[in-house]
C-alpha cells in the first residue's frame, strides 16, 4: 500500500454491526483520528457495506445498499473503516460488483479511498502510541477478510507492540477462522459452534486476559461464546483498547 | 425435494461427525501435519508468486484452447497408438470401460489411484458385472476393504488411524494377526496386492495431466503401485475429466513441482509415469493396449461460463480441504459426494446440480483461507458466492444446473425487508430505533437466535447506536 500524504479530513465509516452493537469501538476509532489533529466526518446517510446481502446471493440487494455508500462518502476524502471484513468489501468487491453499470468508475474510485482503521494509522499516520495503562497481556485475533481481503496483517501488530505495557501472545491457531461468517453461524449452526469452541479454547490457552480484534462480527461470536462457556477472558476492539490505553484507563 | 433430502444429509452427517472425537481428532493432527510441512514446502514467498501464477495461466491456457487441445490429444493419442473415447455420463464411462474388459475377456482389474473413477462409481458397476477390481494404492485399498468411499482425495483414509487400520486388517485378511506395527501392516497389503498385480487382466488408472502436443498421459504417485497397475497387465484403461488436459510437455514441470508440494509438502513426488503408447515391438513391459476414456459429465457446461471455468483449472491438490476449516472438522464423508471441502463445494453443485447439493456453497464462511493456498489460484470463495447467487436466482439462464431451485419467498422476502432498512438513511434510522428496542427484548429461543445462542450469549443491542452518538459529539456536521 503506497504511502499517501497527510490528508486534513477523512470519512468515517461506522459499519452495521458498530452502529448498533458496538458503538463505543466506532467513536473510539474517530477519537483516535481526532487525536492525530484530523476532522473526522461521519456521514450521517451512511448503512451498511452490503456484505451481508452479497455473500448470501442476494447481489441486487447488495447492490442497491452499496449504492447508498457511493452516494454518502462523495469527494475524494480517504474513508476510514473499524473492519477488515467491511474494508475488504469495500475494496475489491464493489469495483466489480458494479461492473457493467453506469456507476462503476465511481464505485472504483471509492473503494481506492477506503482503509482499514489501522491500516490507515500506521501505514498513513504512522502514528506514535503512549501506553497509559497497567501491565496486561493480551493476544490478537485478525479476521479472515481483513488478512485476506483486506491485505491487513501487520499493522495492527505493530500498534499494540507500540504499547509499552502490553504483552502480545502470539496464538497458534491465529489464522484459523472463528466460524462466523454471517449467516453461516446460523445456517451451520453446529460447524459454526464446533470452530467458536475451538477459538475460545486457543485463546484461553495463550493466557492472554483479553482478545482484541479489528472485526466486531468476530468479536461477538468469541466473546458471546466465551461468556457462555465462563471462560476468563474479554474482548476488546483495538480502537476501543487502543484508546483506553493512551487515557491510561 | 430432492435439495432437502441432500441438505438433511449434509447437516445429519456433519453433526455425526462433530460428535465422534475420534475422527476430530483424526483430521485435526493430519491436517496440522500437512499444513505444516506444506508451509515449509513454500517460506520462499517470491518463488510461491511466481510459480503459482505460471500454474494458473498454464492451466487457464489450457481451459481457453480447450476444444482444440482436446481434438489435438485424440489425434496424438491415436497416433501413438491409443485408443481414445469419449463419454457425455458416468453411465457412458462405466459402459465404455466395461465393454473394454469384456472385449478383452477381462476378469480382474488392478487400479490405481483415481477420482474420476470414484466419481463414475466404477468399482460397483464392474462388481455388479462380474469383474473384480482391486484398488492398489494403499489408501484406497484400506477403504475398498472397508467398504467405504475416499474422505479426502489425495489421503483417502485419511480419517481412520492405525488402531483402526490395524483392526480391519485383522478382520478382513486372511490370517493377519492384530498389529499395529506399520511396516508390517504395509507388508500385509503389500504380500495381498502382489497377487492381485500378478493375475490381472486389466489395469485402470486416472491421469494427472493429458498432454496434447505428444499424445502422453501424466500420472503421478508415491508407492510405485500405479506404474505396477500401467505396465504389468496387458491392457490399460486410463480415465480421466476432459478438463485434465494440458498444451504442451513444457508446460508439466511447473505443475509438477506445486502438485506434491501443495498436497502432502513433499518436494517431488516419488514415481511419475508418461505413458506415449502401447508396448512396442521389441520393448519387454507395458500393456499391449492402451485405451484413454474421456469424461465429460457436466464439464463442458461449467466450461461454457467464463467465470465458473475457472474451477477446471484444479489440479487435485487438496490444499484446499487440508486449510479448510469446516472440512478439518467435518472430514470428507459429510459431503456425501465424491470431492469433498472447497472444492467440492464448487465442483459438485456444478455437476449434480443445485437442487442436488446446492447447502453445500453455503457450509463455508468464506474465511478464504482455500484461495490462499491453491496453488493454480481458483477464487474459490468468490466462486461460492456466485453459486450461492445462481441458486436463489429463479430460473437463471445460466450455465449452472438447478439454478433457482433454492429460492424461497420468505427468504426473498426478507432480503427485501434488508434492503428496505439499509437502503434508505430515514428508513434505517427509524428502523434501528426500533429494532435497537424490540431486539433487547427478543427471547434467546427466537428463530435464528436459537442457534446463535445455543453457544453463545445474546448480543445486546446498545442503548445509544453510533449514528446518534456521533450526532452528538458533532462527527455528523461537515
Ligand atoms: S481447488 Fe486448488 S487447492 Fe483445491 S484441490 Fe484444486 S488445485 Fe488444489
Amino acid at each position: 500500500m503506497p504511502k499517501q500524504p497527510r490528508p486534513e479530513s477523512v470519512y468515517f465509516f461506522g459499519t452495521c454491526l458498530i452502529d448498533l452493537f458496538y458503538p463505543e469501538a466506532g467513536l473510539a476509532g474517530m477519537e483516535l483520528l481526532k487525536r492525530e489533529g484530523l476532522k473526522v466526518v461521519f456521514p450521517p446517510e451512511q448503512t451498511c457495506c452490503g456484505q451481508p446481502a452479497r455473500n448470501n446471493g442476494y447481489q441486487d440487494e447488495a447492490r442497491a445498499v452499496a449504492r447508498l455508500q457511493l452516494d454518502a462518502f462523495p469527494g475524494d476524502r480517504p474513508i476510514v473503516v473499524p473492519s477488515g471484513s467491511c474494508a475488504g468489501m469495500m475494496k475489491t468487491h464493489y469495483p466489480e460488483m458494479f461492473e457493467g453499470t453506469p456507476d462503476h468508475a465511481r464505485a472504483v474510485a471509492f473503494s481506492q479511498r477506503v482503509f482499514e482503521l489501522t491500516e490507515f494509522l500506521v501505514d498513513v499516520l504512522g502514528v506514535t502510541l503512549v501506553d497509559k495503562g497497567q501491565p496486561v497481556t493480551i493476544t490478537w485475533h485478525p479476521s479472515c477478510h481483513s488478512q485476506r481481503e483486506a491485505g491487513v496483517v501487520e499493522q495492527p501488530k505493530a500498534l499494540l507492540r507500540q504499547l509499552s505495557n502490553v504483552t502480545l501472545v502470539e496464538n497458534p491457531r491465529e489464522k484459523e477462522c472463528c466460524g462466523f461468517g454471517g449467516a453461516f453461524a446460523v445456517r451451520q449452526a453446529e460447524i459454526s459452534a464446533a470452530m467458536v469452541a475451538d477459538k475460545v479454547a486457543s485463546i484461553e490457552e495463550t493466557g492472554a486476559t483479553s482478545v482484541v480484534s479489528g472485526d466486531c462480527g468476530c468479536l461477538m461470536n468469541i466473546t458471546g461464546a466465551a461468556e457462555k462457556s465462563k471462560k476468563g477472558f474479554k474482548g476488546r476492539h483495538i480502537a476501543e483498547f487502543i484508546l483506553e490505553r493512551c487515557h491510561g484507563r | 425435494m430432492v435439495a432437502d433430502a441432500h441438505k438433511m444429509e449434509f447437516g445429519a452427517k456433519a453433526h455425526v461427525a462433530l460428535n465422534d472425537p475420534k475422527l476430530r481428532a483424526n483430521f485435526r493432527r493430519a491436517m496440522d501435519g500437512l499444513m505444516t510441512k506444506r508451509a515449509a514446502q513454500f517460506a520462499d514467498t517470491g518463488e510461491w508468486t511466481s510459480l503459482r501464477a505460471r500454474g494458473a495461466a498454464i492451466r487457464a491456457n489450457a481451459l481457453a484452447k480447450l476444444p482444440e487441445l482436446l481434438e489435438q490429444l485424440e489425434a496424438n493419442c491415436l497416433r501413438n497408438g491409443i485408443h481414445v473415447h469419449w463419454a457425455e455420463t458416468t453411465a457412458e464411462a462405466n459402459a465404455i470401460v466395461l465393454g473394454i474388459l469384456e472385449a478383452a475377456g477381462a476378469r480382474t482389474v488392478i487400479k490405481g489411484k483415481s477420482m474420476v473413477t470414484e466419481e463414475m462409481h466404477l468399482n460397483a458397476h464392474l462388481e455388479k458385472n462380474g469383474i473384480t477390481p482391486v484398488e492398489s494404492d494403499l489408501g484406497e485399498y484400506i477403504i475398498q476393504l472397508a467398504g467405504e468411499a475416499p474422505s479426502h482425495i489425495v489421503m483417502p483414509c485419511i480419517h481412520k488411524n492405525k488402531g483402526e487400520i490395524a483392526e480391519l486388517f485383522h478382520d478382513k485378511i486372511e490370517g493377519q494377526p492384530y498389529t499395529e506395527n506399520v511396516d508390517e501392516l504395509t507388508a500385509a497389503a503389500r504380500k495381498a496386492l502382489r497377487g492381485a498385480f500378478a493375475g490381472a487382466d486389466a489395469g485402470i488408472s486416472g491421469v494427472n495431466f493429458a498432454v496434447a502436443e505428444t499424445g502422453t498421459l501424466v500420472l503421478i504417485e508415491n508407492e510405485g503401485n500405479g506404474r505396477l497397475s500401467t505396465t504389468l497387465p496387458p491392457l490399460h484403461i486410463a480415465v480421466t475429466g476432459i478438463e485434465k488436459v494440458l498444451e504442451k510437455l513444457d508446460d508439466v514441470p511447473p505443475l509438477l513441482s506445486l502438485l506434491p508440494r501443495s498436497a502432502t509438502g513433499q518436494p517431488i513426488t516419488t514415481y511419475v509415469n508418461m505413458i506415449s503408447s502401447p508396448r512396442k515391438d521389441g520393448e519387454k513391459d507395458g500393456p499391449k493396449a492402451v485405451h484413454l476414456v474421456l469424461l465429460d459429465n457436466g464439464r463442458s457446461r461449467v466450461h461454457g461460463d467464463t467465470e465458473l471455468r475457472d474451477t477446471l483449472r484444479c489440479i487435485r491438490c487438496a490444499a484446499c480441504m487440508n486449510h479448510c476449516p469446516v472440512y478439518t472438522r467435518v472430514g470428507g464423508h459429510t459431503y456425501t459426494f465424491t470431492y469433498p471441502g472447497p472444492i467440492g463445494k464448487l465442483l459438485t453443485p456444478q455437476l449434480e446440480g443445485i437442487d442436488c447439493a446446492g447447502d453445500q456453497p453455503h457450509a463455508s464462511t468464506l474465511c478464504r483461507a482455500c484461495a490462499d493456498v491453491c496453488p493454480v489460484q481458483i477464487p474459490i470463495p468468490d466462486l461460492l458466492v456466485r453459486l450461492r447467487t445462481e441458486s436463489v436466482r429463479p430460473a437463471a439462464p445460466g450455465a449452472v444446473k438447478g439454478a433457482g431451485s433454492m429460492a424461497s419467498s420468505s427468504e426473498t422476502m426478507g432480503w427485501k425487508g434488508w434492503t428496505l432498512l439499509y437502503g434508505s438513511p430515514l428508513i434505517y434510522r427509524i428502523g434501528t430505533k426500533m429494532l435497537g428496542w424490540f431486539g433487547n427484548l427478543m427471547p434467546s429461543s427466537a428463530p435464528m437466535l436459537k442457534q446463535w445462542t445455543s453457544v453463545r450469549t445474546k448480543p445486546k443491542f446498545a442503548p445509544k447506536s453510533l449514528h446518534e452518538l456521533a450526532r452528538e459529539k458533532g462527527f455528523c456536521d461537515e
